[in-house]
């Protein structure tokens, strides 16, 4: 049965759910970009409010399926921040392409749903539906342009391999299903490492490591996110890898999978191949979203270092390293990306080095914004990415990971080369020929939201005090739901 | 108040003169002379003043929090060493800025927003007392700094900013993770998360896990300083720079190693520091000869003065890790009489490319003819930087042998052949550059006003402190006192 204050509580969802609804039927009834944008972004102020109005009941269990705490509330707020930037910086790219804009949006808003339910999954059943609903729709988004035979072979290769990923994911709950007899996380501390369990657990955290582009399972990265179009790219690589990443955290602590010390070393096995082949295959590449793609499964991986010292010391220092490492990664991709999507005409994508040539002297502004994201990726002080990797160097050493920090720091070091040549490529002199013509004037909501991110990107670098007292309780939350005996 | 306001001067002139470009050309260059000005104006009474005050060694202290979570808190603070280090970054800023008067021609906006950045990060690290703080403030330095080779660097530029940047920013990494792990282990050990300086000092650690910490910190600022084997970005990011750059990297940037070896390895790590001064000992003696010798064996003018900023910056290393008080007040001589002189070679360099638009050795010769007033000062400071007596460098490179001889008699023997090759390779560079027979016809102009006041300022403050270096003695004397003595029980510990 479910009470009042269930509903409360999940209403953060509940509105999402209305808005996806009420956006799909706007369109059956009028096509019209500028009402299915209001509405949208309509929705996504309206779930960010709920998301205020809920925290107040947090956390409170909505049956078995689903927990709505802090950490649930948090990430939902964060995913929909995020799509919410999107929407915006997306309006004016979607504008001047062939195909009728739409049901982006809706396939945004759903994209968004799954991305809450994934967060606040405490059972297999809601982590499988949440997963599912988001890759399905991430699907429909990447093969977008439907005339693109690029879109389509990203399309077509995420598909394959997401189904792949989710056929593992299905195999390995079945299997720790069989030993242990039940589907919700806290009720599995994993008292025995049979064979069956240790077969399914890495089946599943496999599977994961699909969604979060982790070496071995990083294949599809680049290609995916050349082919995607730029918004799409963009949520990819904030909505679904953050949101299926603080789902890996809480099943991780609550599953019991990182008191294990076996387990813990095929987890930190992955981060480093993540580390060290994310940032060497980025290193010779001319394309930012490729570099953009193998830069984000470097990252990947630093932030497996958090879920590795969570098995060390708890998941509270852990989930508050991974919340401030998260946030600071979405706000830098977005205006990553959003760059790339204000540059990019009707044709084509900006997506080439040169593309970027004498950008500071032909659009001071927008590289003023791309600079200050490449910076806060390579983790530079001043910028958010700086404070991340702080805290990541804090959980490791106090998890006293020091291979995993060492590799950190050799990551950072040959990360530098490839960020700062977007850098310099921005500062030389213009090229007359390659200019990338302007098919559109910039729009208003865009350059705020740049404006926005910017300002957030140093301002987390700066003064962080304010935003690290709203995730406090968030890491608590999780570390007093999952607290069990190591 | 008064720190602060030196920081915020320079930050807030530097966005002024970004923005001032579109106001004229000279606009940017007249808002960062004022800015400096001003921060040399805020400086003077305590020049004048000298010593600090009886009790603490503490000029001036301010504290305010900044992210309580971790203990992290806005603390600077001002004594001797700080003070005389503020000062040169200040006097050779401003020297910076007006030897790129007709050299920078495009961006002039941009380029004195990175001067002037560069400078408040350098002057951040001088005064910051808290550890987190201090490492904000020494990233803050390198980006700037790499736009500054990046963008109006010569011909391998995009190499040579590239290098400087991995080499700064990797070794910065590893004090970092040295820095967190401190803070880490004081949490564990008494529950409080702190990165105050103070606090620090008192932690207790065990002698491996000082001495690995040590080596964080250690390696960090042998980079910046920089000495073998982690010299090599140097000669390139100096080659690279434009004279401007060339001159804050050589006066300031190296000094932040210096300053961080004194304030922090060893007065933090004293045991693991004194366990490991014969190495960093033998590897200042090393960076000695070897620059020496390399810079004897270069064709290219401002690689050659960059080798001989690697063959001065050994004595620091020796003397520093020497940590007796003669041996520290060398060290201390030799960074401001180094950074004097080694701008205005620099100076002298860029001067030269800029008229003869080369910096190949073989390609000068007999330029007295043309330009007396140019290789007077040329061979005034090459005199200086071999380190005749009666000017600052020489008094540095006494002190830190003197102070060092009682410490290692073998090493130091060694140092002092440095003071033959010094001679050696700076009388090379007066006699390839200046003197001989022509090689090439240039035409080419002597220095006018602008130029021969600033190399006379800078060489009254060579004369000044060869002198009578009683008077900057007596202002970095109580703050190297109080660190020695703070450390004295454990080092009587361990004769």
């Amino acid at each position: 049965m479910i009470t009042a204050a269930q509903l409360v509580a999940l209403l953060p969802l509940i509105v999402l759910s209305t808005g996806t609804v009420a956006v799909m039927l706007a369109i059956a009834f009028r096509r019209d970009h500028a009402l299915i944008f209001s509405l949208t972004v309509l929705s996504l102020v309206v779930t960010l409010v709920a998301v205020i109005a809920a925290s107040g009941l947090a956390p409170k269990p909505v049956t078995a399926l689903l927990i709505m705490d802090q950490y649930a509330l948090f990430f939902i707020g964060l995913t929909s921040a995020g799509a919410l930037a999107t929407v915006a910086l997306c309006a004016a790219y979607l504008e001047i392409r062939p195909d009728p804009p739409e049901e982006f949006y809706v396939l945004v808003l759903t994209g968004l749903l799954g991305a809450g339910v994934l967060v606040a999954s405490s059972h297999f059943a809601s982590l499988f539906l949440g997963l599912e609903i988001l890759s399905v729709s991430l699907f429909a988004l990447i093969a977008y342009p439907r005339w693109e035979k690029r879109a389509l072979e990203a399309a077509v290769k995420y598909l394959v391999l997401s189904g792949v990923s989710s056929g593992l994911l299905l195999f390995g709950m079945a299997l720790v299903y069989a030993e242990l007899g039940v589907l919700e996380f806290a009720a599995m501390r994993v008292p025995a490492l049979t064979f069956p369990v240790v077969a399914g657990i890495l089946m599943i955290v496999s599977a994961l490591g699909f969604k979060l582009s982790l070496v071995p399972f990083h294949l599809w990265t680049a290609d995916v996110y050349q082919g995607a179009p730029a918004p799409v790219t963009a949520l990819l690589a904030t909505v679904s890898k953050g949101a299926v990443f603080a789902l890996l955290l809480r099943y991780g602590v609550a599953g019991g999978v990182v008191w294990h010390p076996a387990l813990l070393k095929v987890v930190t096995l992955i981060a480093a191949a993540s580390i060290l082949v994310g940032n060497l295959l980025a290193l010779r590449q001319n394309n930012l979203k490729r570099i953009l793609a193998y830069s984000s499964i470097a990252h990947m991986g630093y932030l497996l270092i958090a879920l590795v010292a969570a098995g060390r010391i708890g998941a509270s220092l852990a989930a508050e390293s991974m919340a401030f490492y998260l946030a600071a990664y979405f706000v830098t991709t977005l205006a990553a990306f959003g760059v790339i999507m204000v540059l990019s005409p009707a044709n084509r994508e900006a997506e080439f080095l040169e593309d970027y040539t004498g950008l500071f002297w032909t659009r001071p502004g927008l590289a003023t914004v791309l600079t200050v994201a490449i910076l806060s990726l390579a983790g530079i002080p001043l910028t958010a990415g700086f404070i991340g990797k702080f805290y990541l160097f804090a959980a490791g050493s106090a998890g006293s990971l020091w291979t995993l920090l060492a590799l950190l720091i050799v990551g950072s070091g040959i990360g530098l080369y490839y960020y700062l040549r977007v850098v310099f490529q921005m500062t030389q002199a213009p090229l007359a020929r390659t200019h990338l013509p302007i098919d559109h004037r910039d729009s208003l909501g865009g350059n705020l939201v740049l404006a926005l991110l910017t300002f957030l990107m140093i301002g987390l670098g700066i003064a962080p005090s304010q935003f690290i007292n709203t995730i406090l309780p968030v890491s608590q939350s999780i570390s007093v739901a999952t607290r069990i005996v190591p | 108040m008064m720190l602060v306001a030196l920081l915020a001067i320079l930050a807030m002139g530097g966005f002024l003169a970004w923005y001032g470009e579109r106001w004229g050309r000279n606009v940017p260059r007249w808002i960062a002379i004022a800015a400096l000005g001003l921060d040399g104006l805020l400086l003077l009474p305590y020049l004048a003043r000298g010593a600090a005050p009886v009790g603490s060694e503490w000029l001036l202290d301010v504290r305010g929090t900044w992210i309580p979570r971790f203990g992290i808190g806005f603390h600077l603070g001002l004594d001797g060493l700080s003070l005389l280090l503020v000062a040169l970054t200040v006097f050779l800023g401003l020297a910076a800025v007006v030897c790129s008067w007709t050299e920078i021609r495009s961006r002039i906006g941009f380029f004195h927003f990175n001067l002037l950045w560069t400078l408040t990060g350098v002057l951040g690290v001088f005064l910051a007392l808290d550890l987190f703080l201090f490492f904000f403030f020494w990233e803050v330095m390198i980006v700037p700094m790499y736009f500054l080779i990046a963008l109006w660097g010569h011909e391998r530029r995009a190499y040579a900013a590239m290098k400087f940047f991995l080499f700064t920013q990797v070794s910065g990494l590893l004090m970092l993770l040295a820095i967190i792990v401190m803070a880490v282990f004081h949490h564990a050990a008494t529950g409080v998360y702190t990165f105050d300086y103070f606090d620090l000092l008192q932690a207790e650690l065990s002698p491996q896990t000082a001495f690995w910490l040590m080596l964080g910190f250690f390696v960090a600022f042998t980079v910046k300083l920089p000495a073998v084997p982690f010299h090599t970005w140097l000669p390139d990011a100096h080659t690279q720079a434009p004279t401007g750059g060339s001159v804050i990297l050589a006066a300031v940037l190296l000094k932040t190693g210096a300053y961080g070896l004194i304030r922090f390895v060893v007065p933090l790590f004293p045991e693991a520091s004194h366990s490991f001064a014969p190495v960093a000992m033998t590897l200042g003696v090393v960076s000695i000869l070897y620059g020496g010798k390399l810079a004897f064996a270069q064709s290219d003018i401002k690689r050659l003065i960059a080798y001989t900023s690697i063959s001065h910056m050994g004595f620091i290393l020796l003397g520093v890790f020497a940590w007796n008080a003669l041996a520290l007040q060398g060290a201390v001589m030799t960074m401001l009489a180094h950074g004097i002189s080694a701008s205005a070679l620099f100076m002298l360099a860029g001067a030269l490319q800029e008229r003869i638009h080369t910096r190949d050795l073989g390609r000068m010769g007999r330029l007295w003819a043309d330009v007396p007033r140019m290789a007077a000062i040329g061979l005034f400071f090459s005199v200086a930087a071999l380190g005749m007596p009666g000017l600052g460098n020489f008094v540095g490179e006494l002190l830190v042998l003197l102070g060092a001889f009682k410490i290692d008699t073998t090493l130091t023997t060694l140092a002092a052949l440095g003071l033959i090759v010094a001679p050696i390779y700076s009388l090379i560079l007066v006699q390839k550059a200046f003197q001989g027979d022509y090689q090439e016809k240039h035409t080419l102009s002597d220095y006018g006003l602008r130029e021969v006041t600033v190399m006379g300022a800078l060489i009254l403050a060579t004369v000044w402190i060869g002198v009578y270096p009683q008077s900057v003695l007596d202002i970095s004397a109580p703050s190297l006192q109080a660190s020695i003595n703070r450390i004295q029980p454990q080092a009587k510990a361990t004769p």
